[in-house]
């Protein structure tokens, strides 16, 4: 019996075998040893001085810190939020399309996914300077007196983020919605609802696990991305992702750069936890 | 007929350039199990699809209780559905599946506990309101969706073929069921089959459709004892079909002369020289190894066919076709190779006009 079980063992192990070891190796490691040096102190040089020190932690919960943090979530909702408002009307509308009029438009929602993303800012950048021709088509035509200043702006950072981010809405919201049954649909209307309560009793509650798998992927790389807010936000404008990235870099304070990490994971793997207790939502009660 | 609950005048459904449903005639009677049969693609859950309002009709007139009902919405109409892969909501429970049309009409609490219970007794699945559609049989999720519709009280329950995906036991005992259940409630019942077995077992009549037009409705007996096309005739149960032309006419007795050789069938208004078909009933034929008198239907026996009840003789014919007739045994005294007279009394045989 249990040198049968072993037998069984060894197919799945030669499968998962080498993507486990990849694993461990490249991501389980690594992670700890963030942990790990997120409890150690920072040197004079800037080097990681092995010494235990609860510092970095305490750093985090500092105003200055902390309000870039909660800036820093607050941007990724709003982004989160937007991208879904945004996401699940195209989604809806695409899913109702003739198959291959579906996949033409999908293909043009992956674009601009394709392309180098550095590239895509830098020519956002130039296009909404003061002097960039956005600028000079509103002074010229006299809509405005005055140059508006795009750049460098929160507003722009969050339009950078929403257009980046789309497509990770989009894609999940359009598997789960085109796999919904069109006769649930008819079925709700055979029964008397208004098309607004169909929506709301039977496609919203079907189609949510795919709504959250759209948070997931939208809110979790919005928080820890800095090209977008490095980029857009000119340096001047701070999220989490570039102090993390300054940390590393520039101030060499690694013990905090990896506690903000490990911030992102805690909240990374909430997340998750939420997604896999919550994913399926009950209807309401009815008696 | 006075007073149909439901009547199609003239309705015509197009999609593109594609005529799907043509120039369709159908009163239906309050209280009737109307089956609409035919083959895919006929055009009989495009006629389902548009009673219940989900498509419009391109040309005519569709009226419930004499109202059009092109200006309703679906849920105006005293009339629900029963669809094919049941379209259960998978999210909810049993109970609030059923419950479903009576909170969005806002029927008091108590009142939906009472007749959610109620229907779920009718239906046999009491103790399953807390179940989810996906831990449910196939028969059970299809007593759920008849429970559904019907807890709504509609005045006609429209099916679209609400047990093609059961088992053919399953479906035989559900076929009863249904029947009893709809004698029970009195409710019109319009329902959507591929399956002439099911259609003679359950209807009061049968509208058989091909190609988009409505071949004939009739009560099942006539449809099966004498359908007056020749797809009827060969789409409903076995037939023999043969192409001929009138030459003789005595009393209602044609003689038809056709490839296969000559035949007697009854027939009213046929004229001498008329082009028209003959089909027989494999049970009605009857071989003899001499000729009989006007008939001359010659054949060699090819085969028996054993099927439990009866025993099918195939016969090869002067045209090339192959014929086939039953009995409960096979016959003792001839043999495959045989040469033998194919005959049949004339009035078993039916006359078919032919199609314009």
């Amino acid at each position: 019996m249990n040198n049968k079980k072993k037998k069984n063992m060894l197919p799945a192990l030669a499968m998962a075998g080498p993507v486990s070891v990849w694993m461990i190796l490249f991501v389980t490691i690594p992670m700890l040893y963030i942990i790990y040096i997120s409890f150690m102190s920072r040197g004079v040089f800037g080097d990681v001085v092995y010494k235990f020190s609860t510092e970095s932690y305490k750093t985090i919960l500092d105003p200055t810190y902390f309000k870039v943090i909660l800036k820093s979530l607050k941007a990724a909702a709003i982004t989160t939020i937007l991208c879904l408002l945004l996401g699940y009307p195209l989604a809806y509308i695409i899913a109702h399309k003739p198959k291959d009029t579906a996949a033409k438009l999908i293909t043009l929602i992956m674009i601009p996914f394709w392309t180098n993303s550095l590239m895509r800012l830098n020519s956002w950048l130039l296009l909404f300077q003061t002097s960039g021709p956005i600028n000079n088509f509103l002074v010229g035509t006299g809509i405005v007196k005055e140059p508006i200043t795009f750049i460098y702006t929160d507003g722009l950072v969050l339009i950078g983020l929403i257009t980046n981010m789309l497509p990770f809405a989009v894609l999940p919201l359009y598997s789960t919605i085109e796999k919904l049954d069109k006769s649930l649909i008819e079925a709700s209307a055979d029964l008397g609802a208004s098309a607004a309560t169909t929506f709301m009793r039977v496609t919203l509650p079907i189609t949510f696990p795919g709504i959250f798998s759209a948070i997931i992927l939208v809110f979790i790389p919005s928080l820890g991305i800095y090209t977008v807010t490095d980029m857009l936000g000119g340096g001047k404008i701070l999220y989490i992702g570039n102090i993390i990235k300054n940390q590393f870099g520039a101030i060499r304070n690694w013990p905090l750069g990896a506690a903000l990490s490990v911030l992102l994971i805690v909240i990374t793997m909430l997340l998750i936890f939420i997604y896999t207790r919550f994913a399926k939502i009950e209807d309401m009660e009815v008696v | 007929m006075n007073n149909p609950i439901i009547s199609l005048e003239g309705v015509e459904k197009r999609f593109g350039s594609n005529l799907v449903v043509k120039k369709m005639n159908l009163e239906i009677a309050e209280g009737e199990f109307l089956t609409l049969l035919g083959p895919s693609g006929c055009g009989k859950t495009t006629t389902l699809r548009m009673i219940a309002g989900f498509e419009e009709a391109s040309a005519g007139v569709i009226k419930v209780e004499g109202e059009r009902i092109e200006d309703k919405e679906p849920f105006q109409r005293n009339v629900n559905t029963v669809f094919q892969n049941y379209a259960l909501f998978p999210h909810m429970t049993v109970f609030n599946n059923v419950a479903y049309g009576l909170t969005i009409k806002k029927v008091p609490k108590p009142e939906i506990q009472e007749r959610v219970m109620e229907m779920l007794r009718l239906v046999q699945l009491e103790g399953f309101e807390k179940r989810k559609p996906d831990e449910l049989s196939g028969g059970q999720k299809q007593r759920v969706a008849i429970a559904r519709a019907l807890v709504n009280r509609p005045k006609v329950l429209l099916l679209d073929e609400p047990l093609g995906a059961l088992d053919l036991k399953l479906r035989k005992q559900m076929q009863i069921e249904l029947k009893r259940l709809q004698k029970k409630l009195g409710i019109t019942f319009i329902y959507v089959t591929h399956d002439q077995e099911e259609a003679l077992t359950m209807s009061d009549r049968i509208a058989v459709m091909h190609d988009g037009v409505l071949e004939q409705l009739d009560v099942p007996m006539e449809i099966y004892e004498h359908p007056k096309t020749k797809f009827v005739a060969g789409f409903i149960g076995e037939s023999n079909i043969f192409d001929g032309k009138v030459t003789d006419k005595k009393d209602n007795v044609l003689t038809v002369q056709t490839e296969a050789g000559m035949m007697q069938v009854c027939g009213a208004d046929f004229e001498v020289g008329e082009e028209m078909h003959v089909a027989i009933r494999p049970e009605y034929m009857d071989v003899s190894k001499t000729p009989v008198e006007g008939f001359d239907l010659p054949g060699t026996v090819k085969d028996f066919i054993y099927q439990g009840t009866v025993v099918k003789t195939a016969l090869d014919i002067k045209n090339g076709q192959e014929i086939k007739y039953s009995r409960f045994e096979q016959d003792t005294d001839i043999a495959e190779g045989n040469q033998v007279y194919v005959y049949w009394r004339p009035e078993k045989a039916v006359a078919i006009k032919k199609s314009m």
